[in-house]
């Protein structure tokens, strides 16, 4: 499919997700809608290092809580509209990221994990220590009563904040989704899947494997910090305990190893399937169980299942028996 | 501050500093096993040594043992699991020449579902262990020495000691020292490397028993603190230099006191900053480490 049919596809996709959640289903459902579109954007960003070139980041909620952190501390030294604090988180997030793959990812790629786990740590204690966004106590983000721009519009639009919420992300997660298609497809793509394959022989056959390696990094934290920057407004009031929940990293790794690492499908896939189970196991049980069966999950699928679902369907020759009866349509499937 | 009192506290937070760098000795000591010598990234490890807490926790309570008593007794479980773990990623990682990714991914789920299933058993309240010594200090001037810092140390020393000679002085240990640098020259001398990893990752994490027992001494311990110790556990083993054991304990010891100082001088909610810090200094300054061949 071509570039420009696909973003044609994925608009209206957006506009029919928007449209039903708005007029089919109470506004309840929007919560758990921000939340999916969320983690959407997390796993395919955390694919677009770990899936496309190998590189494990386990520093999630680090870059999404600085682009959190962001919003907050923009907050407070000049009212700011929404889309525009997401760009700036997600600079702050993009240059963490550089900075971070900079120093270790020209050693072992242990190295850059083991880095960006700390890099989790660390984030945390400093904006733990910095009282001007609240330090340990937290921070409150009042939820503006106007829209930037078209205001009388966009108040029939969305009954409340969290509907404008949505769409936000929603919006992102296309974004997130197209970016990471384009990357896959084009030389860049390549350059990573040689970097993932083999980095010597890639590094052999004229790849800059450490200029992909960082650029990769720097999208990856970017999107992160973007996803980041509306949650003040989602949760109203932000700790750092909340923020830099470890849950976020291992749903980020989870979702594209569950779904499958290569395509942009899979993350897209496995981020659906898990904050399904997840939020269906916190509302009958309790979030520990949520947390765990995610955990459970991630395991047996990196030792059953190392493709995941779209390796698990091409191995069973269900995607042959999808090509014959043509369904899904072609937009929905992966590519190979 | 005057400069007496900045001396008195400078003092102070040394002998803290490196009491505290002995635990982390103990700490560190399986890792520096499992991803100096072995080359398995095992990031796991922090909620193995919580488990081993929460094993001498149980004894303590239960049975009123001694913890670092419960430790020993706790060993062949804790080398059992180590090599079952082993074994598990050697048949669906290392067989494959996957350990890269999922070999990580893999490390990284079990440490959240020990940790998991600790919440789920014990809840998050910090437990605490009984035992004679845990409550005495000994005065030297500005130095104090708690003794539920001084024992673990004492034991912490002789354990990383006793395994430094095992590995340079038996054939065993020696082979472990092999496995990493020529496997091939170790089926030369009719040595099963698949074994000799299973042995020393058992080694790797009953050494986490020990390391669980001294920090319930040292202080009231919850499940999800494991996280806390990551980024001290790599920081230390990278900056003494990966496979070296006299590296490790010198870098422990000085991650040990520029953390006390840290902590006395500018608040103890920093220290978890310097180790960070530190690692990324020396991967980007000396990835070899202090005394890294």
């Amino acid at each position: 499919m071509r570039q420009r049919t696909f973003w044609l596809v994925a608009a209206i996709a957006a506009i029919v997700v928007f449209a039903s959640f708005r007029l089919l289903l109470v506004p309840y459902w929007f919560q758990p809608g921000y939340k999916v579109l969320q983690f959407i954007v997390l796993a395919t960003a955390w694919n677009i290092l770990g899936g496309y070139t190998g590189y494990v980041n386990f520093g999630t909620a680090a870059f999404f809580a600085l682009g959190a952190y962001t919003t907050i501390a923009l907050n407070k030294i000049v009212p700011l509209p929404l889309p525009i604090l997401m760009l700036l988180g997600g600079a702050v997030s993009g240059i963490v990221g550089f900075g971070t793959g900079y120093l270790t990812l020209r050693l072992r790629g242990a190295f850059f994990s083991i880095a960006t786990l700390a890099l989790a740590v660390v984030a945390q204690t400093l904006i733990t220590n910095w009282e001007f966004v609240g330090g340990s106590r937290g921070a409150y983000a009042i939820r503006p009563a106007h829209y930037p721009i078209f205001d009388v519009y966009l108040h029939a639009l969305f009954l409340d904040y969290v509907q404008y919420l949505f769409f936000i992300m929603l919006v992102l997660a296309v974004i997130a989704i197209g970016v990471a298609r384009s990357v896959e497809r084009s030389r860049l793509g390549y350059g990573f899947a040689a970097i993932r394959d083999d980095e010597q022989a890639a590094e052999a056959a004229g790849v800059p494997t450490l200029r992909l390696k960082l650029l990769a990094t720097t999208v990856s934290g970017a999107l992160m910090g973007m996803a980041g920057a509306p949650l003040p407004y989602y949760l109203t009031y932000l700790e750092p305990a909340s923020g830099f929940d470890l849950a976020y990293a291992v749903n980020s790794i989870a979702a594209p190893l569950i779904g499958g690492l290569t395509t942009w499908s899979g993350p897209f896939i496995g981020a659906i399937l898990l904050t399904f189970l997840q939020e269906a196991a916190t509302v009958s049980f309790s979030s520990a169980y949520g947390v765990l069966i995610v955990g459970l999950l991630l395991m047996a699928f990196v030792v059953i299942a190392p493709n995941g679902l779209i390796g698990l369907a091409k191995r069973l020759g269900l995607d042959e028996a999808l090509a014959a009866i043509q369904w899904p349509p072609q937009v929905f499937r992966s590519r190979r | 501050m005057d400069f007496s009192t900045f001396l008195q506290l400078l003092i102070g937070a040394t002998a803290d500093g490196i009491l505290l760098g002995g635990f982390y000795a103990a700490v560190s000591v399986g890792v520096a096993i499992s991803f100096g010598m072995l080359d398995i990234v095992n990031i796991a490890h922090p909620a193995f040594i919580i488990l081993g807490a929460y094993a001498a926790f149980l004894a303590n309570r239960q049975l009123g043992l001694d913890p670092i008593a419960a430790a020993f007794v706790m060993l062949p479980v804790f080398f059992a699991l180590g090599a079952a773990v082993y074994q598990t990623y050697y048949l669906v990682f290392e067989r494959r020449g996957d350990e890269a990714l999922r070999g990580l991914a893999f490390f990284f789920g079990l440490l959240f579902v020990i940790e998991v299933s600790l919440i789920l058993m014990f809840g998050v309240d910090y437990r605490f262990v009984n035992a004679d010594y845990v409550n005495i200090v000994r005065d030297y001037g500005p130095i104090h020495l708690p003794l539920r810092t001084v024992v673990p140390f004492g034991v912490s020393v002789a354990l990383v000691t006793a395994l430094q000679l095992f590995l340079s002085r038996t054939f065993t240990g020696r082979a472990i020292m092999a496995v990493s640098q020529d496997r091939l020259a170790l089926q030369l001398m009719s040595v099963d490397p698949r074994r000799i990893k299973r042995i020393a990752f058992g080694i790797s994490i009953a050494t986490a028993a020990f390391a669980g027992a001294f920090l319930i001494i040292i202080q009231p311990v919850q499940p999800s603190m494991g996280r806390d110790y990551i980024g001290r556990i790599f920081a230390i083993c990278v900056l003494g230099g990966l496979g070296s054991f006299p590296g490790m304990v010198a870098a422990a010891i000085l991650l040990g006191v520029v953390e006390s100082i840290t902590s006395t001088f500018a608040g103890p909610s920093w220290s978890p900053a310097v180790s960070f810090g530190v690692l990324l200094l020396t991967l980007a300054l000396r990835p070899s480490g202090i005394m890294g061949r």
